[in-house]
Formats: structure tokens, C-alpha cells, sequence
């Protein structure tokens, strides 16, 4: 997968790592702004309340 | 290069075998991949849970403790509002908190929340379960609070001891709370010898409890107690979290009841320009009382 990435990348090597780091923000902020936003309430992980009515 | 050089090999065996090779290493080699990457999301899913969410919960938070602020100076105060018309307020500051416990900067602004705290409401801070009491009154005022990331404000929930006080400021007045479990009817001291979190109040009511997360009764008026409540008598306060960290299988409760010393809270001093926003000395004496420390830190408006 990665190789493979890494082989259609155009440009010299320079090129190459400066494409591949762009690729990793990309996916990261991808990642950190959209996907992890929208999955976290779906988690069980940060629920800190109770049933909330009164008796 | 390599796979280039065998398809070029001569003889139908080799290559044969080759491409077998080739595909059976491709199969690893791309599993590999895809388990590190995973590996590597998780993490990146762990520091954007304890750190990420922090910078956007403080962005809110700092938003409504501006705007409340700003409504306390121009005479503005959700708590008078009927009940009915401050519910629409969901998500809008109503209140400071502080612990002096988590430190002289240990500073809040409660917002109001759904019957059920909302992940929207709670990002911005500790909220206010909308069906329970206001600051002051008799019952009980409860707030929810995350504990590890999104503004993480009862990360320290545990660390409070009995005796210790809770501050709500409200636009007119100082409530002080207790944590409960020294003996009943001491003010605000956690250096009381004989202190327990485990030890009831004359309700039966505990200054912490680990429950089931559908336990809603810690919540009710007088926590934990069903059946006729009226007319109230007591003022709790009672804040919920998650518990163990990083998990949600249990809830952390902790709660504290109305400083006998200051059943009326403490009125703020006022003026023709509206209520003093300055800390009183009541107050102050609370911070010193816990670490000797001086009181909160209060960005001057």
C-alpha cells in the first residue's frame, strides 16, 4: 500500500517527502477534525452523567 | 525493481513461482501495513481525546465565561429567569465554580444544561442538570463535568477531601458548599479531625459515592433519599463524573451541602454600578484554609 503510494508519487526525491508529509497531515487533520469528532460521543468513553430527572 | 526483474526471468516454472511468492508477500506486507496504521489512529485517537479536545473545550469555555461576564455587568442574570424560559438558555453560562482543592486557578463557568447534560453542553463546561436546583436553593444543584479531555474540570474530582469547599458564584451572591463527611453542621474546614467521605449526614447522604451509571437518585433533591421531599430543607450540591479515567462504566459522585455559616450565601457588595465583582474575604480565608494559599485569581474585568 505505502509502496505503492510511494511509486506514483511524482518528482524527485525531495519532491517525494515533501508530498508524503503533506499526504500525513492531510490524513491527520482528516482524522483529528472530522472523523474523531463525528466517532467520539458514539464511543462509551466519556459519558459522565446520570438519568438526569427528578424523582 | 525487483518484480520487474522476475517477470523478465525466462521459463514458464519460474516465474510461475515467483508470482506466487509475490502475491503471498504482497497479502503480508499489505496486512502489515494496515495493522500499524491502525495501531498509529488509535494513538493519534488517544492524544486528540486528552489533548486535542482540550483546546477546543477551552475555546468555549473562554466564550461563555466572557459572555457571562459581560451579562453580569450589564445587570443580566439567567438564575432569575422562570424555569421555563432559563431552560431555553441550555448551553449558556449561569455560574462560577471553584474548588480551592484544585488549586488557586481552579475556575469554571457552569453552563446550564438539558435534563441530561448534552457532549455540546459539556464541552463547554461543568453543566447544570436543568431539572435539579439553582445555586442557593433547597434541593440539590447538579452539574455533570468531564473528567479526561474536552475541558477535563472534574479531572480531579477524587482529590477532594470532606470539609472542603465548593464556591458557586452566581451574578448576586457566594454560595459556599462542603464537601460532606465531617461531622454535621461544621462550616467549610477540611482540617475537622474524624472527617470520612463515607460518613452520612443526617440524610444518609455521603460526601462520595462510585455508582452505576444508572443511578439517577444521586441527583434528586435530597440524593439518594426517595418519597416525600417537600417542603426542602437542605441545599446540596452534587457533581457527577465518569470513573474509573478513561472509562464510563461507573460514575464518581461527590457531594456537599450549603455552609451552615452562610445559609443565605455571601451578597456580593453592591453598588449603582451593579454587584462588586471583587472576592470577598469569606471567600479568601476558604483558599487559605485549604493550602494556605491566597485567593483565586480573578482576571480584574
Amino acid at each position: 500500500m505505502y509502496g505503492w503510494i510511494w511509486r506514483h508519487l511524482p518528482g524527485p526525491l525531495v519532491m517525494r517527502i515533501v508530498e508524503v508529509l503533506i499526504l500525513v497531515a492531510a490524513v491527520s487533520a482528516l482524522l483529528l477534525f472530522v472523523i474523531f469528532p463525528w466517532a467520539a460521543p458514539h464511543l462509551p468513553i466519556d459519558n459522565v452523567t446520570v438519568p438526569g430527572g427528578n424523582q | 525493481m525487483g518484480r520487474h526483474a522476475a517477470e523478465h526471468q525466462p521459463g514458464a516454472v519460474a516465474v510461475r513461482d515467483g508470482t506466487g511468492r509475490d502475491v503471498l508477500g504482497l497479502l503480508l506486507r499489505g496486512t502489515g501495513q494496515i495493522l500499524v496504521t491502525l495501531g498509529v489512529v488509535v494513538l493519534l485517537f488517544a492524544v486528540y481525546e486528552v489533548w486535542v479536545t482540550n483546546i477546543f473545550a477551552e475555546q468555549k469555555q473562554a466564550k461563555v465565561h466572557r459572555v457571562l461576564e459581560q451579562q453580569w455587568k450589564q445587570g443580566t442574570d439567567l438564575l432569575s429567569l422562570p424555569p421555563e424560559q432559563l431552560q431555553t438558555h441550555a448551553g449558556d453560562g449561569i455560574a462560577n465554580l471553584y474548588i480551592p482543592r484544585l488549586g488557586p486557578d481552579y475556575s469554571y463557568s457552569i453552563v446550564e444544561g438539558s435534563t441530561v447534560p448534552t457532549d455540546a453542553e459539556l464541552t463547554k463546561g461543568p453543566a447544570h442538570y436543568a431539572r435539579t436546583q439553582l445555586p442557593g436553593e433547597a434541593g440539590n444543584f447538579a452539574l455533570a463535568g468531564h473528567r479526561v479531555g474536552k475541558g477535563e474540570p472534574f479531572l480531579n474530582l477524587d482529590k477532594l477531601k470532606p470539609g472542603d469547599p465548593v464556591i458557586v458564584e452566581t451574578a448576586s451572591t457566594w454560595f459556599v458548599y462542603c464537601v460532606l463527611g465531617v461531622p454535621d453542621a461544621t462550616p467549610c474546614d477540611p482540617t475537622v479531625a474524624g472527617g470520612s467521605l463515607r460518613a452520612a449526614d443526617p440524610n444518609g447522604v455521603t460526601g462520595q459515592e462510585v455508582v452505576q451509571p444508572t443511578k439517577s437518585s444521586v441527583v434528586w433533591p435530597v440524593p439518594d433519599v426517595e418519597g416525600p421531599t417537600d417542603p426542602l430543607t437542605t441545599s446540596y450540591l452534587t457533581m457527577t463524573t465518569c470513573t474509573p479515567k478513561f472509562s464510563a462504566t461507573q460514575r464518581l459522585i461527590v457531594h456537599a451541602v450549603l455552609d451552615p455559616a452562610y445559609p443565605q450565601g455571601i451578597a456580593k457588595q453592591r453598588s449603582s454600578s451593579g454587584y462588586s465583582a471583587a472576592t470577598p474575604p469569606e471567600i479568601a480565608k476558604l483558599y487559605t484554609l485549604v493550602e494556605g494559599k491566597n485567593a483565586p485569581k480573578r482576571t480584574a474585568a
